[in-house]
């Protein structure tokens, strides 16, 4: 039987890690709800940007720029992973991970793949790994990505590609599914990949009435000018919602072992009274024998 | 006495900074500055740093926007930028710093390191024009 004494301090240890967890996951929700209140307050532009680009692009007529002809012969393709700067969030960042090094085995023969690193986390695992080709670390981007960190990024990417050092760009992040599930994805950022028009013609039969709009100064330079904020807009996106994932998982990870303190400290308590009871047991019995030999 | 029938959107990637109806609006298109009426033709077009000043209740107001672009169409002006501030909204010293710094850049190129002579002339542009919006306030 377990000395009473140790099992306390076990109890009372257990109990101040639990409080630990306990504040950690009310800090994940509330980071949560403010990266997705982020998330909520970017859409209207995103969602302008790809309107007025859907409408350029659907005038038929051919505008010619980098941002969104495929390269004729693709070489290097860069790879933006996004993963967290801390732990402690279940395998949140693990499975990103792993799920980029696949991605990266994937390159075929001939391409070149390298990776852009975010996060203290994703730069720990690569570092001990060299046969992967790491570019560039961006470190310590904080739990609530701003404008500016997520404009520094793509001003980056955007210069690596135009410059021709790269010929696509891919993001790997955490798709914030719910808040319990995250699921890592990749998604092209440069090249743009343009959504077809089958999906508006779909729910509106394409019916919409085409404005004939006065470009200026003309449609090309509007381009110009749209384009980069498009990337833009979608890699602050990614970066937000791969934040949004990681605050997701490390709540739910401390939820569960906040719940898996409690079970402890039940089973600690239990064993706690039992030994006590046993002590008070053994002492009864002592003192009825040392009654019986006086007689 | 024009009446406010013209739906200014303000939108930048940190939400909808307005959404109100104004009677006119003045656009900093990049071909120059841009008078929008009731029942303006369709048009898109590109913004540069500049002041966007709308009437509202027979008041000029002003606010600074950093780039970007626009869309007018049924009455509905819409402006696109990376950034927005309402002329009341800004904080004079902070863009008095902001101008200090960026010139302290331009001129001395040890302090610029990697930035490039654009990037600081763009900020510098930026911190004028909001300093020169809050006094129009």
């Amino acid at each position: 039987m377990a000395n009473m004494r140790d099992i306390r301090r076990r109890i009372k240890s257990v109990a101040s890690t639990q409080k630990i967890t306990k504040a950690m996951k009310m800090v994940s929700a509330a980071k949560l709800r403010k990266t997705q209140s982020t998330l909520v307050a970017i859409r209207p532009y995103s969602d302008k940007i790809q309107e007025v680009m859907d409408h350029l692009l659907a005038g038929g007529e051919k505008y010619d720029t980098p941002f969104l002809q495929p390269r004729d012969e693709v070489k290097n393709i860069l790879y933006i992973v996004i993963a967290g700067d801390r732990g402690l969030c279940g395998g949140y960042n693990i499975n990103l991970l792993r799920f980029a090094e696949e991605q990266l085995k994937a390159v075929p023969e001939g391409k070149k793949g390298e990776m852009l690193l975010i996060g203290n986390k994703t730069y720990e695992h690569f570092r001990t790994r060299p046969q992967f080709n790491v570019m560039d670390v961006f470190t310590n981007i904080g739990d609530a990505p701003n404008v500016s960190q997520g404009k520094a990024l793509s001003d980056y990417v955007i210069k690596k590609y135009l410059d021709g050092e790269v010929d696509e760009v891919h993001v790997v992040y955490s798709r914030f599914v719910s808040v319990l599930t995250q699921v890592p994805d990749c998604q092209q950022v440069l090249p743009i990949q343009r959504i077809e028009k089958a999906e508006a013609e779909a729910d509106g039969n394409g019916m919409q009435a085409e404005t004939d709009y006065i470009f200026e100064p003309g449609g090309k330079e509007i381009l110009d000018v749209i384009l980069p904020k498009y990337v833009d807009s979608s890699i602050y996106r990614l970066l937000l919602e791969a934040k949004a994932g990681e605050h997701g998982a490390r709540m739910t990870a401390m939820d569960s072992a906040t719940d898996n303190a409690s079970e402890l400290i039940d089973k600690l308590t239990l064993s706690l009274n039992r030994a006590r009871q046993a002590q008070i047991t053994t002492e009864i019995t002592e003192i009825v024998g040392g009654a019986a030999a006086l007689e | 006495m024009a009446e406010d029938v013209i739906r200014l959107d303000i939108v930048t990637p940190a939400g909808l900074l307005m959404s109100e109806n104004v009677a006119k609006v003045n656009l900093p298109a990049s071909k120059g500055s841009m008078g929008v009426l009731k029942n303006h033709a369709p048009l898109m077009t590109t913004l540069d740093i500049g002041i966007v000043k709308y009437n509202q209740a027979n008041t000029d107001r002003y606010l600074t926007v950093s780039g970007g672009f626009a869309e007018v169409k049924d009455n509905t002006v819409i402006v696109l930028a990376e950034a927005a501030e309402r002329a009341e909204e800004i904080n004079v010293a902070r863009a008095q710093a902001a101008k200090a710094r960026a010139e302290e850049r331009m001129h001395d190129p040890s302090s610029r390191k990697d930035l490039d002579l654009l990037r600081c002339e763009l900020s510098l542009h930026r911190a004028i024009n909001r300093i020169k919006a809050s006094k129009l306030k």
